[in-house]
């Protein structure tokens, strides 16, 4: 499974998930779920090494809206791709609340999404059924967008009338 | 109308090469069937009973005579020569082979027209009223609006896999012909007392198996504040719909179970924490771009009244008693808009022929500003015909069979694909309605009733809008056989309201005769010719027309 972020597969991952109950080592970039970060910030965010937050579907992304200068990675999971609870996450996050770390989609992350996951702020995804260059197809099978988003883009209802390029 | 420019053709261009990929990557195996289906299901790709099923889209209900001469085209060389219009203001077609379809969407894209969103569960095809642009009572044209929301709407990142599907409606008359409330999202285009026009907002109607008639959460939102707050609305359900369940999975359900007070709270709160960034801020150059699409045709100035109309119907019953029953009043003097029904007896309603389909947009072209419509009822409008002209165009539909004199009467059914199409459904449909529709023979007699409004599903999925039938008629199953379940009371206009039931079912046979009873019932109780069915039944309750239903010997 792939993880491919701004384009570039990355060889080795520096961070490893920490599921609820297992021990978090003293070392490592470590993720963790919300819920132990809700409950074990103060310790986690004291160690010398970078903390990440693994959120679910169902989590509110403004709980972490205090200490996103300490977090350096954010997994948004996807159980399944038709659960598109991920999108508004993402989009929270870089809209809103000005997160800039690297934003991650992981679980059932496909090629015939990855354009509206980047869309909405993922720059890192785990992608399940492409490498890069199926990626790099992916976010280039449209020319326009009708919507601004979470990167920029300058939507057809401006580009019509002199906006962006 | 509007017409696509180097970015919108761009966008439906790339979106058939990107469906062409799927479907290669699909046949080779690189995705499972799984990962296909919502991916097919947003190109209006559906599996059927027996075929794959095509659903086109028709923005807001609006085609040229090229366009509709082009759906005509792919019913002849994709289908077996006809196609069904649907309660969604879209086209079906029920027989074509999943290999043909990127070549048929390649065909509607040359015509500016795609499938995008007519399935998935993302926000579909955005319907109006049928006369917009046309209609006396409106305020303003809505279809600007429309093709506002369309474009905001399409290939949305954040939106296009929700819990469920997503249906906006958007109506600019007080007479509400677009059912506005019976959608997850109803826009009533209105003043706000200083002179601005903009949107009062319903959120959280529907129809299926838990129908709900959609409270109003804000009085009053601006044009330029529109898709900001439609956005809101979006998020608070894409966050907090229900995915559990798909069959509460719908707004409806997220609004009813939250109670409409706290679902306005949340969206309200979202709404306010918009950041200036997140706001969507349509230009206003580019407003008034895609309104000067809909600016009016060149309307001659014409007397109120035509004499050549006059002297044509007292010559002839026929053209007389069509223009009686199938016109709607026009903003312009001298102007009217036809319904062109498509409820003749025996044949499945909304269903049109080829040849049905190239005289209709010949009439478009010749007799109304190459403008025509498809209706939520299943019907197709002329919107803008000269009266002077209206004995040409009634000639003109008489010879392709389609000058039926029976808008809103009870033969103008609307019925779902039922049994015979759909594997969803119970029971049968559309011999139901047939049926029905012979039951009630006699055009005297069906004018006489006046308007009545009967809708048959054949499921509780409501395809065919039972809830809203003034009677409704729902076919369930019981221990394999088909039975069918009356409701009365139901209405999709302004005052909507969802059927209640009236008793046991019927089977299938007795159910013609259990509504002869009931009109019946009604004439007998009417104050007078002029009071509709609803407006007795409202007047008087329900109770006299159950006991009719039941009154079988």
């Amino acid at each position: 499974m792939p993880l491919i972020r701004n384009g570039e597969r990355i060889g080795e991952d520096a961070w490893s998930f920490i599921p609820d109950g297992e021990p978090v080592p003293a070392t490592g970039c470590v993720t963790v779920t919300l819920a132990r970060f809700r409950e074990t910030r103060d310790t986690l965010l004291t160690r010398n090494t970078m903390v990440g937050v693994r959120l679910l579907p169902e989590d509110d992304p403004h709980e972490l809206a205090d200490h996103l200068g300490r977090i350096a990675l954010i997994e948004v999971t996807f159980p399944r791709f038709a659960d598109g609870r991920g999108y508004s996450q993402a989009q929270l996050l870089r809209r809103r609340l000005g997160y800039a770390g690297e934003l991650r989609a992981v679980g059932d992350v496909l090629r015939d999404q990855a354009l509206h996951m980047i869309r909405s702020g993922f720059d890192a995804l785990e992608l399940a059924n492409a490498d890069e260059a199926g990626l790099a197809e992916a976010l280039a099978e449209f020319r326009h967008v009708y919507q601004s988003d979470a990167t920029g883009s300058v939507p057809v209802f401006q580009r019509r009338h002199g906006g962006g390029s | 109308m509007y017409r696509y420019d180097e970015f919108d053709a761009g966008m439906v261009e790339d979106r058939v090469a990107q469906f062409r990929g799927q479907v290669a990557r699909r046949l080779s195996g690189e995705i499972t069937e799984l990962q296909f289906k919502p991916l097919r299901l947003m190109n209006g790709v559906y599996l059927q009973m027996h075929a794959y099923m095509l659903r086109v889209c028709i923005p807001y209900g609006q085609l040229s005579s090229r366009q509709m001469h082009r759906l005509a085209d792919i019913a002849r060389d994709y289908d077996k020569g006809y196609g069904h219009f649907t309660t969604r203001q879209n086209i079906q077609y029920n027989w074509i082979a999943l290999r043909d379809i990127p070549d048929a969407l390649a065909a509607l894209a040359e015509v500016e027209m795609h499938a995008n969103q007519t399935s998935g569960n993302c926000i579909r095809n955005t319907t109006s009223d049928q006369f917009a642009g046309a209609a006396a009572d409106e305020i303003e044209d809505p279809r600007p609006w429309c093709e506002i929301i369309r474009q905001w709407s399409t290939f949305h990142p954040e939106f296009s896999y929700l819990p469920r599907k997503f249906k906006i409606a958007v109506t600019a008359a007080p007479a509400d012909r677009a059912a506005i409330r019976l959608h997850d999202i109803g826009l009533q285009m209105k003043g706000n007392g200083a002179g601005e026009a903009g949107f009062e907002v319903f959120v959280g109607g529907g129809q299926g198996r838990t129908p709900h008639v959609a409270p109003s959460i804000r009085d009053w939102v601006s044009k330029a504040d529109l898709l900001s707050y439609l956005e809101a609305v979006m998020r608070v359900y894409n966050r907090h719909g229900r995915r559990d369940n798909k069959y509460k999975a719908r707004i409806k359900i997220l609004v009813a179970e939250l109670g409409s007070d706290e679902f306005r709270r949340e969206v309200e709160a979202e709404y306010a924490a918009q950041g200036p960034s997140e706001k969507v801020r349509v230009p206003q150059a580019e407003i008034d771009r895609i309104s000067a699409y809909f600016a009016p045709p060149a309307f001659r100035t014409l007397p109120a009244a035509s004499e050549t109309l006059a002297a044509a119907r007292a010559a002839d019953p026929v053209l007389d008693r069509w223009a009686r029953v199938n016109l709607h009043p026009h903003k312009e003097p001298g102007y009217a808009s036809v319904t062109i029904s498509l409820k003749a007896t025996g044949i499945a309603p909304g269903d049109a022929t080829e040849a049905q389909m190239r005289a209709v947009a010949d009439l478009a072209r010749d007799y109304s500003f190459d403008d025509l419509r498809v209706t939520h009822e299943q019907n197709l409008v002329l919107p803008h015909v000269a009266l002077d002209d209206l004995p040409a165009v009634h000639a003109g539909l008489k010879a392709a069979g389609l000058a039926t004199a029976n808008a809103g009467l009870v033969s103008d059914i609307i019925c779902c694909p039922g049994l015979d199409y759909c594997n969803l459904a119970n029971a049968r449909s559309i011999p139901l309605a047939e049926d029905i529709q012979r039951a009630f023979e006699g055009e005297d007699r069906q004018e006489e009733i006046g308007e009545l409004k009967i809708k048959i599903s054949g499921c509780i999925n409501a395809c065919g809008h039972h809830h809203a039938g003034h009677i409704g008629i729902l076919g369930v199953d019981r221990k394999g056989e088909e039975y069918y379940q009356i409701s009365l009371g139901g209405r999709g206009d302004e005052k909507a309201a969802i059927g209640a039931i009236a008793g046991p079912g019927l089977k299938q046979e007795d159910v013609p005769a259990a509504l002869e009873r009931v009109v019946a019932r009604y004439k007998s109780l009417r104050s007078g010719p002029k009071e509709r069915f609803i407006d007795t039944l409202e007047r008087l309750g329900h109770e006299p027309f159950k006991e009719a239903l039941y009154a079988a010997d």
